[in-house]
C-alpha cells in the first residue's frame, strides 16, 4: 500500500516536473535533459540541486520510464516540436534511437573531450557500431564481487583477488565451507535478484566468449557443470537474496556477487570488514557486464550548443565525483577520488576500476534491441539455472531445449547480436 | 388498479436507481477487467488462440505451482475448519472472559498477509527468533535453515503453520455467529434422550451449522487459492504457487498474455470450488428453519 502510495506521489511529482521545463522553454531559458537515468525522486533532485549546481547555464532535468522515452523522442523527431535536446541513456536504449536517425553525430565534441581520458572502449562503445561517435559516456555501474576479510586467509594458493578464476572461486568457497562448516558464498538468486545478469554478462560469456550464439556449446556445457559444482558450495539461502549488502552485513555470507548498488550499502557501513573485486575469469576472459549510460545530443535538437556545453561540464573529473558521491554511479573518466571520499565508494570505486582495466576484461554488454522479451530473454537463463543447478538436470539436453526458446525470442524481435558476440546480419542465431 | 399504478412504478424505479452506484462501480472495476483478463488470455500474437495456455502448462514451474496450491488449500482448509470448530465449541462453555477470548483470538484478522509472512519470516529465518531460541536451549549448533529449496517439507510446514496462524480467525468468527444462531431445545432433547456429547456434536450441532460452515469454507478457500503475499515472503521462488506465478510472468517475465491465462485458471479453479460447496453442503429446503 505504502509503495502504491509512495508511486502515486512520484508520478505526481515527475509528472509536474515534466510540464514545468515545457512553461519555462516557451520562454527560451533553459536546456532541456531528458534521461531514462537517475529517475528516483532522491535521485533526480541530487542531480538538480547538487550535479549541476556548478553549471552556469540553465538545465531542466526531465525523466522518463525507458519505454516512454524511446517514444517520445520518436514523437518529437517525427513531429518536428522538439523540446530536448540532451539526452541520457543506457547505450542499450540510445542504439535504438541511432537506428531511427534521432541522435545528432558528436565526432566534433568527441574529439574535444580526448583528454579527459575517457578508456578507447568505452569511448567506442558510443559509436554504436558506425564510424561516427553518437554518444558521449557519460557515467556508468557494474557488478563485482565484494568478501568478509575472514574468508581472505582461505584463498587457495597462488590465488590473486584481482586474477580470480571460476576454478579459484569454486575452491575457495569449498575450502571455506571445510574450514567454517558452512557454505557462505551467496549469489543475488531471490524474486528481485539480479542472477541472470551473472549467466549473461559473467558465466556464460567467460566460458564460451558469447551470449547467444554460443548457447548451447560444449562450452557452455562446462560452464554450467562446473557451476552446478561450484553451487554445492553456495548458501542455499541463496534463492531468497535481492540484495547481497544484507546477508554480507549479517554473517550469512561471506563472499558475494551483485550489482554495486547493491553492494553498496555493506561496503559503506562495514568499509574495514569487507574486500571488493572483480568478478572471476573463465577460459575465454574475464567477461563482465559494463553498465554504461551515455550523453546524446537530438538531431536537429532546440538547443545543441547547450547540450555539448552540458556534456562538457558533466565529464568533467570533479563532476563525475561529485556523480559518484551523489548518486552511486562511477566515473568513466580519469578521475582523482578525493582522499576524504567515503571509505565504502572507494572500495566500489577500486573494484570498478579492476574489472574494466583487467588485462583479460571481456564487456558483455546488456541486452540491446529486445524492448519487451527482455523479460523472457532473463527468464531463458534463470529457467536454465533452475533446471541444471537446482534440479540437477543433464547440461547438454536442458541447453538443448532452452535454446529453441531463446532462439525464437531473437527470430520474433529480429534483435541482431551484441557483443561479445560478433555482429550479425539480421536476428541473432543460436548455433 | 389504475390507481395503484403509479406507486408500483415508483417503487418499479426507485430500489433500481439505489442500487445502480453500486452495480456500476462493480460493473467497470470487476467485470471490465474480469472480460479484458479473458480477452487477453485468449489472445494469441495477432489472433485468438490457447498459446498462453500451452506456454503456461509448458513452463518448468507450473506443475510445481498447481501441486503446491492445492497441496497448501488441502491441509490448510480442514485444519482451519476442524480448529475453528473446536475454537467455537470451547467458547460455547465459557461464561466469563468469552468477548476477551473471541477478541484475541481474532486478532490476526487485523493483520495483512504480507504482515504476517514479514513476521513469520522474522521467525524462521537462518536469524531469525526461532534458530536463536533453540540455539539457547542448545538443540542446534548453529543456524539451521528452515526456508530454503534444500528443505521443503520444513518450507511447507511453515507455509501452512503461518496461514494456519494467520487466517483461521475468519472461519471462527462465521462458525461463532452461526453457534450463537443455533436453538437450544436440539441439544436439550438429546440430553433427555442421553446423547453423548461427541454425538450432540455430531447430529445435531454440525447439521444446524452447515450454511455457516458452508459460508467459511467457500470464503476459505477462495482466498487459499488466491495466497499470494505470505508464500512470496516465506518461500519467494522455492515455492511457486498459481498467483505468485500470474505475478512472475507479469512483473518478471513481462507477458501479461500468461499472466492472464493464470488468472483465468485460479478462476475457474475458486469458481469450481464455490459450486462443489455449494452442491454438497446443500440445505434441503424442507430443513430449513
Amino acid at each position: 500500500m505504502l509503495n502504491r502510495r509512495e508511486f502515486a506521489l512520484r508520478s505526481l511529482l515527475l509528472g509536474g516536473a515534466t510540464l514545468l521545463p515545457r512553461a519555462l522553454h516557451a520562454q527560451g531559458a533553459p536546456t532541456v535533459f531528458l534521461s531514462t537515468q537517475l529517475r528516483p525522486l532522491e535521485e533526480a533532485q541530487k542531480v538538480r540541486e547538487v550535479i549541476l549546481k556548478g553549471y552556469t547555464g540553465k538545465v531542466d532535468f526531465v525523466v522518463d520510464e525507458p519505454s516512454a522515452f524511446a517514444v517520445r523522442v520518436e514523437a518529437e523527431m517525427k513531429s518536428g516540436k522538439r523540446s530536448s535536446s540532451l539526452l541520457g541513456a543506457l547505450h542499450g536504449e540510445l542504439q535504438p534511437l541511432q537506428a531511427i536517425g534521432a541522435l545528432a553525430p558528436l565526432d566534433d565534441l568527441a574529439a574535444k573531450l580526448s583528454g579527459r581520458g575517457i578508456p578507447p572502449a568505452l569511448m567506442n562503445l558510443g559509436k554504436l557500431g558506425t564510424a561516427s561517435q553518437f554518444y558521449i559516456p557519460w557515467m556508468q555501474a557494474t557488478y563485482f564481487m565484494a568478501a568478509s576479510k575472514q574468508a581472505l586467509p582461505m584463498l587457495p594458493a597462488g590465488a590473486k583477488l584481482d586474477s580470480l578464476t571460476y576454478a579459484q572461486l569454486a575452491q575457495w568457497a569449498a575450502n571455506v565451507q571445510e574450514k567454517t562448516g558452512k557454505r557462505l558464498l551467496g549469489f543475488p538468486a531471490g524474486p528481485k535478484g539480479l542472477m541472470h545478469r551473472f549467466f549473461e554478462g559473467f558465466l556464460v560469456p567467460a566460458y564460451t566468449g558469447g551470449v547467444v550464439t554460443t548457447f548451447r556449446s560444449p562450452a557452455a556445457v562446462t560452464a554450467w557443470t562446473e557451476f552446478a559444482a561450484m553451487w554445492k558450495h553456495v548458501n542455499p539461502n541463496s534463492t531468497n537474496y535481492n540484495f547481497m549488502q544484507e546477508p554480507l552485513l549479517t554473517g550469512d555470507v561471506w563472499i558475494a556477487f551483485d550489482h554495486v548498488a547493491r553492494l553498496l550499502d555493506a561496503l559503506r557501513q562495514k568499509p574495514d570488514e569487507f574486500v571488493t573485486f572483480p568478478a572471476p575469469a573463465g577460459p575465454k576472459g574475464r567477461a563482465y557486464m559494463p553498465v554504461v549510460a551515455g550523453l546524446a545530443i537530438a538531431k536537429d535538437a532546440p538547443d545543441a550548443a547547450g547540450a555539448a556545453a552540458v556534456i562538457d561540464y558533466l565529464t568533467r573529473p570533479e563532476v563525475q565525483v561529485t556523480t559518484a558521491t551523489s548518486v552511486g554511479f562511477f566515473p568513466v573518466v580519469k578521475a582523482e577520488l578525493p582522499a576524504n571520499l567515503d571509505p565504502g565508494i572507494k572500495l566500489a570505486a577500486a573494484a570498478i576500476q579492476a574489472t574494466q582495466s583487467a588485462p583479460d576484461a571481456l564487456p558483455s554488454l546488456l541486452p540491446i534491441g529486445l524492448g519487451a522479451k527482455g523479460g523472457e530473454f532473463d527468464k531463458v537463463f534463470l529457467d536454465t539455472f533452475q533446471l541444471i543447478v537446482l534440479r540437477g538436470n543433464a547440461p547438454a539436453a536442458v541447453l538443448d531445449k532452452q535454446a529453441e526458446a531463446m532462439q525464437r525470442i531473437f527470430t520474433e524481435t529480429g534483435a541482431p547480436c551484441w557483443s561479445p558476440d560478433p555482429p550479425s546480419t539480421g536476428a541473432c542465431k543460436v548455433i | 388498479m389504475a390507481d395503484d399504478a403509479p406507486t408500483a412504478r415508483q417503487g418499479g424505479w426507485l430500489p433500481y436507481l439505489l442500487l445502480a452506484p453500486s452495480l456500476i462501480f462493480l460493473g467497470a472495476l470487476f467485470f471490465v477487467p474480469l472480460v479484458e483478463t479473458l480477452a487477453i488470455a485468449f489472445t494469441n500474437g495477432q489472433g485468438w488462440g490457447m498459446g498462453n495456455f500451452a506456454r503456461m502448462v509448458g513452463d518448468l514451474n507450473f506443475s510445481d505451482a498447481l501441486l503446491n496450491t492445492f497441496s497448501i488449500v488441502l491441509v490448510v482448509v480442514p485444519l482451519q475448519l476442524a480448529l475453528a470448530l473446536g475454537m467455537a465449541m470451547m467458547l460455547r462453555h465459557l461464561h466469563r472472559g468469552r468477548d476477551i477470548v473471541l477478541w484475541i483470538w481474532s486478532i490476526p484478522l487485523g493483520i495483512s498477509d504480507l504482515a504476517a509472512g514479514l513476521v513469520w519470516l522474522a521467525i524462521l529465518n537462518d536469524q531469525g527468533y526461532l534458530n536463536s531460541l533453540l540455539f539457547r536451549l542448545g538443540l542446534i549448533a548453529g543456524p539451521q535453515a528452515w526456508l530454503t529449496y534444500e528443505t521443503p517439507t520444513a518450507l511447507f510446514a511453515a507455509i501452512v503453520f503461518a496461514e494456519i496462524w494467520r487466517a483461521t480467525a475468519i472461519v471462527l468468527v462465521i462458525v461463532v455467529a452461526g453457534v450463537q444462531l443455533l436453538p437450544r431445545e436440539y441439544g436439550e432433547a438429546a440430553d433427555v434422550f442421553g446423547a453423548s456429547p461427541w454425538r450432540r456434536f455430531i447430529r445435531i450441532t454440525l447439521p444446524l451449522l452447515k450454511p455457516s460452515i458452508q459460508t467459511a469454507l467457500i470464503l476459505r478457500t477462495v482466498l487459499a487459492f488466491e495466497m499470494f503475499a505470505l508464500v512470496i515472503s516465506l518461500g519467494g521462488r522455492n515455492f511457486p504457487v498459481l498467483v505468485s506465478e500470474a505475478y512472475q510472468w507479469q512483473y518478471g517475465n513481462q507477458d501479461t498474455g500468461v499472466a492472464a491465462a493464470y488468472a483465468v485458471v485460479v478462476m475457474l479453479i475458486s469458481l469450481a470450488a464455490t459450486l462443489l460447496y455449494l452442491r454438497l453442503l446443500r440445505t434441503p429446503r424442507e430443513q430449513q428453519t
